[in-house]
């Protein structure tokens, strides 16, 4: 099976550049290659991992908490506009 | 003490020695020995990526680490202080708060030394991947010291660093801990917390030390274990003192060999004579040997390279330029993801984030990560199995000693393979340490790996110590 990668790139956000491609390509279906020896395992009846070890769920207290480093936060992000994150705009008006 | 010819190489020192001095003299003349000691060596070496003795002095630190210098992994979070994975994308990421096992260190008054170098975002098997530029094997600089820790590895390995904590998905603690003749411990999913750790694998990752013996792992899983309510996974399992383990006598434990770990294709003669070697020291202090099958090892590399990259994917979805770290300037939102996710990601990283990408999308989810969580079941099920038999398992750490810079960084495949014996104690959640058990003839390291059942990790520290005293690596140096 060959990978596609522009479709699959799209799906993750990344831009590739075309000398960049052929080689991503390439190692990838190597690598699909080489985890397709899981198809021979037998695995009906067996559950798939959830979780490594056999614990059980602890819930806590729903409780809001104060956070005081909201400016830091904001501050350090690449661009900020009073208490949100500035993007480029999404929508055409 | 500034007579005492010793007093040159107090970088040479363990945790435990620095410890003591410190208590005795204060940490002032072992900090100068140890930043003289990167300033020297660092440059060959490329370990250390952000160190800054007059910015970042040591408190006065009280605790059992008082004043300790301690190292950091770079995806380990600093408040204040620049935290990047070794990726362009994290560039001028300035963590406003401390990861759990900083503030637990900073509580034990430990120094937050230096930062070290990495794969980025921790992908890959020799710390070649980094933005910062490789960083190389002390025993040899013509070679690799494994990934992704390699940084914290090689700078306890080179003696620039006392003690530094490192990270592991699939090996990334023990096999640069092998590969650099150290000791590396992986403690068991949900030991130690991961809040302020960059996630990689979230099923996988936990955070470890690399030392330079096994008190000094002991010491600090001591100050790093428990339960902390920001990461959800942390278990709220008692935290025994690890360093009662030390000394306890390894007779009548019993140690299984799993034949697949000395069988595989790929393990390097010199490899598997040596960790026998060191199998028949723990059987003449009185320990068992028995032969243990873990059948389903082979699938494991598979397994972690769908379910693994698929949790990769996911975790790097937040960096977009949005909140943190670089942006690439675009006149919509959407070409500002593309180009700055192009523009931030090396090679490595674009190819496991399209893998993961890849194998979670419709159609093929089924196929590739329900299947491959079927096997990972399979793969825990053969320890389960294996440690109602023994108390530990004793194998081969990496299949080889370190390989050259530059040998598998085209092929990403055998880059991967060179995981095959550290993975599976990821996909099953359990505890394992490398120690160092001897050199080839080329003089590169060789890595024994125990693995114990989940929490067991007093056992690990008994038998470790007990074949580190027989085989006293430890005093071994590589020549700088």
């Amino acid at each position: 099976m060959s990978f596609e990668i522009d479709k699959v790139a799209e799906l993750a956000r990344i831009r590739l550049r075309e000398e960049e491609k052929r080689k991503l390509q390439a190692d990838l279906d190597a690598i699909l290659r080489y985890v397709e020896k899981l198809r021979s395992v037998q695995t009906e009846g067996v559950e798939p991992t959830s979780h490594v070890l056999n614990v059980e769920n602890v819930y806590r207290q729903d409780k809001v908490k104060a956070h005081e480093i909201r400016d830091e936060v904001l501050d350090h992000a690449p661009q900020r506009e009073d208490n949100f994150f500035k993007v480029p705009k999404v929508v055409e008006r | 003490m500034a007579e005492n010819t010793a007093n040159q190489n107090l970088f040479q020192l363990t945790l435990r020695e620095a410890r003591d001095l410190i208590k005795k003299e204060g940490s002032e003349a072992l900090l100068k020995s140890l930043n003289a000691r990167i300033e020297s060596v660092n440059p060959k070496i490329n370990a250390v990526v952000r160190f800054d003795p007059a910015k970042y002095n040591p408190g006065k630190g009280s605790g059992p680490l008082a004043n300790v210098p301690i190292s950091f992994k770079d995806n380990i979070c600093i408040h204040g202080r620049e935290t990047t994975c070794a990726s362009k994308i994290l560039a001028g990421h300035v963590p406003p708060y401390d990861a759990t096992v900083v503030d637990k260190l900073k509580r034990a008054g430990a120094h937050i030394y230096a930062q070290c170098n990495m794969d980025e975002f921790a992908f890959g098997s020799s710390c070649e991947t980094s933005t910062y530029g490789p960083t190389r094997n002390p025993w040899n600089t013509e070679y690799v010291p494994g990934g992704s820790s390699g940084g914290s590895a090689a700078a306890v390995a080179s003696d620039m660093a006392i003690a530094a904590l490192g990270s592991d998905t699939g090996g990334s603690i023990r096999q640069p801990a092998a590969l650099c003749g150290v000791v590396g411990l992986k403690p068991t999913y949900g030991r130690v917390s991961r809040y302020g750790l960059i996630a990689f694998g979230s099923s996988f990752d936990q955070i470890g030390p690399l030392t330079k013996t096994v008190e000094d792992s002991a010491l600090l899983l001591n100050v790093l274990a428990g339960h902390d309510e920001r990461d959800s996974t942390s278990l709220e399992q008692p935290v025994p003192d690890y360093t009662e383990s030390l000394g306890r006598d390894v007779k009548g434990m019993r140690i299984g060999l799993p034949k697949e770990y000395f069988d595989a294709e790929g393990i390097d003669p010199e490899v598997e004579k040596s960790v026998r070697a060191g199998a028949d020291l723990l059987k003449k202090k009185g320990a068992e040997l028995v032969t243990v099958s873990l059948p389903h090892t082979e699938y494991a590399v598979a397994v972690y390279y769908i379910v693994a990259v698929a949790e990769a994917s996911s975790n790097l979805g937040r960096f977009d330029g949005v909140q943190y770290g670089a942006r690439t300037k675009a006149q919509d939102l959407k070409t500002m993801y593309l180009e700055t996710r192009d523009a931030g990601f090396g090679e490595e990283a674009k190819r496991r984030i399209l893998l993961g990408t890849f194998v979670l999308s419709a159609g093929y989810y089924d196929a590739y990560y329900l299947q491959g969580q079927k096997v990972r079941t399979l793969v825990r099920e053969d320890f389960e199995a294996a440690f109602k038999e023994v108390d530990l398992l004793l194998g081969p750490t990496s299949p080889t000693a370190a390989f050259k810079i530059g040998e598998k960084a085209q092929d990403p495949l055998a880059m991967y393979l060179s995981d095959i014996l550290t993975i599976p104690a990821n996909l099953s959640g359990i505890p394992a340490i490398s120690i160092p058990c001897g050199l080839t003839s080329r003089g590169l390291p060789i890595g024994l790996q125990l693995m114990a059942a989940p929490f067991d990790e007093a056992k690990i520290f008994t038998a470790a110590y007990a074949l580190e005293q027989e085989i006293g690596m430890y005093k071994q140096r590589p020549k700088l």
